[in-house]
């Protein structure tokens, strides 16, 4: 199956092994995701204000080349855009259903970007997890060849991939899909109210001691409640809640650090792919000695 | 008798020029509180969300002065919860739009260390752009 795939910025970079541990789990589902031949930054941010279109442009013009894609015959006849971020997920989905439920809108961005096609408000904008869920947790266990056997890991969801409604993938108070998965790849859900509380976000360049606070709040509740790990989906919940662990360390004493993953790095580790794939290198904290200590890594199964 | 509360026109104004902004009907809030028991950041704030929506009904330019607005997080923890069906981070991306669109930022980036910029991902420092800058 080949899908449209929009990286955006971050997992070119800072967030590399998101993209790297994802590109590999997907072949190994048999999911081709086709990076878009050319995309520009969605903007991060969905514009608040009713009378702003300038700062939808971006996003809708990273939803005409999925138009492309499909003309160009990189995909078929999907209109589907699979995105792996979250803040990604939720500026381009936000853009798309407001030009689709505002014609004027559409009319009035599509007039501006006049060097391009017009944006017919085909597209289907989805997250890597939503494909997961389409393709079954079943698949997912069948794949498992490196099973966490009971590691504890409290998923956190943060706002986008909830909030609001009309964009979430799943119930914005009761999120279940990350909970499913980590169960398939055989290790211990650690539930705790705090996974849809909000990480901070942006306020970490305004202000680095709220954004611990709150990063505090969040990893010690999941490590009250038996996490040894946290899975999430978000570069920049992983900035916070990862990278910003050396602020928090620093304000208290008796905090233990705890690994941060992307879930499809967790995936990868369950599904027993080459170590090259994970991409420790860029987590904050080293998850090495907890996945040495459970004997998931440093075995000879890797193909 | 019935007690009717009388807006100046320069209150009435300033209502308008939000509601407009947001897209928000903001004289629908109860002041039933929801809001401000979800926020987040509500221990940071000087007045909290339900009191920052009761002074825009009321038209209080003075709510310009509150660091509320700039501590929302647009996490929309308000907006799923809120039973009135409003969307308060509309309303504080419309108040913080008031002055940004006056080019007052809310943030220089240039004061942040070489360190923190090394750090920091791209999507932090767009995303904080956009909500600190005009």
């Amino acid at each position: 199956m080949k899908v449209s795939y929009y990286p955006g910025c971050t997992l070119k970079t800072k967030a590399r092994n998101f993209e790297t541990s994802a590109l590999a789990v997907a072949e190994k589902l048999g999911i081709e995701l086709i990076e878009l031949s050319r995309w520009n930054c969605c903007g991060t941010v969905f514009s608040l204000t009713d009378d702003d279109l300038i700062h939808h442009v971006a996003p809708i013009r990273n939803l005409i080349r999925v138009q492309e894609m499909n003309k160009n015959g990189l995909v078929e006849n999907d209109h589907r855009l699979v995105t792996l971020c979250s803040m990604c997920y939720n500026t381009l989905k936000r853009a798309n259903i407001r030009v689709k439920e505002k014609p004027d809108d559409l009319k009035k961005i599509n007039d501006f970007m006049y060097l391009e096609e017009d944006y017919k408000g085909n597209v289907e904008v989805i997250h890597f997890l939503e494909l997961i869920k389409d393709i079954g947790f079943e698949k997912i266990k069948e794949n498992v060849t490196n099973p966490f056997k009971g590691l504890k890991i409290a998923p956190y969801y943060g706002c986008m991939l909830l909030r609001p409604k009309e964009v979430g993938i799943d119930d914005p108070e009761e999120p279940v899909i990350q909970e499913e998965l980590i169960f398939a790849l055989g290790a211990e859900v650690i539930d705790n109210p705090y996974k849809k509380v909000c990480c901070g976000s942006y306020q970490t360049i305004r202000d680095k001691q709220v954004v611990s606070n709150l990063a505090y709040d969040i990893l010690t509740h999941a490590q009250n409640a038996g996490a040894e790990a946290i899975s999430l989906s978000c570069p920049l919940c992983a900035f916070n809640l990862d990278s910003r662990q050396k602020e928090i360390k620093e304000k208290h004493s008796d905090f233990t650090r705890i690994p941060v993953f992307y879930f499809t790095q967790l995936m990868a580790i369950g599904f027993g792919l080459n170590e090259d794939y994970y991409g420790f290198d860029l987590n904050y904290v080293n998850p090495e000695p907890l996945l040495k200590e459970k004997n998931l890594i440093g075995r000879n199964n890797a193909k | 008798m019935i007690k009717k509360l009388k807006l100046s026109d320069k209150n009435v104004d300033f209502l308008k020029k939000i509601e407009e902004l947001s897209g928000e009907v903001i004289t629908r809030c109860d002041q039933c509180g929801i809001c401000s028991a979800s926020c987040p950041m509500v221990s940071e704030m000087d007045i909290t969300p339900s009191q920052l929506m009761r002074m825009v009904q009321l038209g209080e330019s003075e709510v310009m002065e509150s660091k509320a607005m700039w501590l929302c997080a647009s996490c929309f923890t308000c907006t799923v919860r809120c039973p009135r069906g409003l969307d308060l981070s509309k309303v504080a991306e419309a108040l913080r739009q008031v002055e940004l669109r006056q080019a007052i930022d809310h943030i220089d980036v240039k004061k942040l260390s070489k360190d923190e910029m090394k750090r920091l991902p791209q999507i932090a420092l767009i995303s904080g752009m956009r909500k600190f800058t005009g």
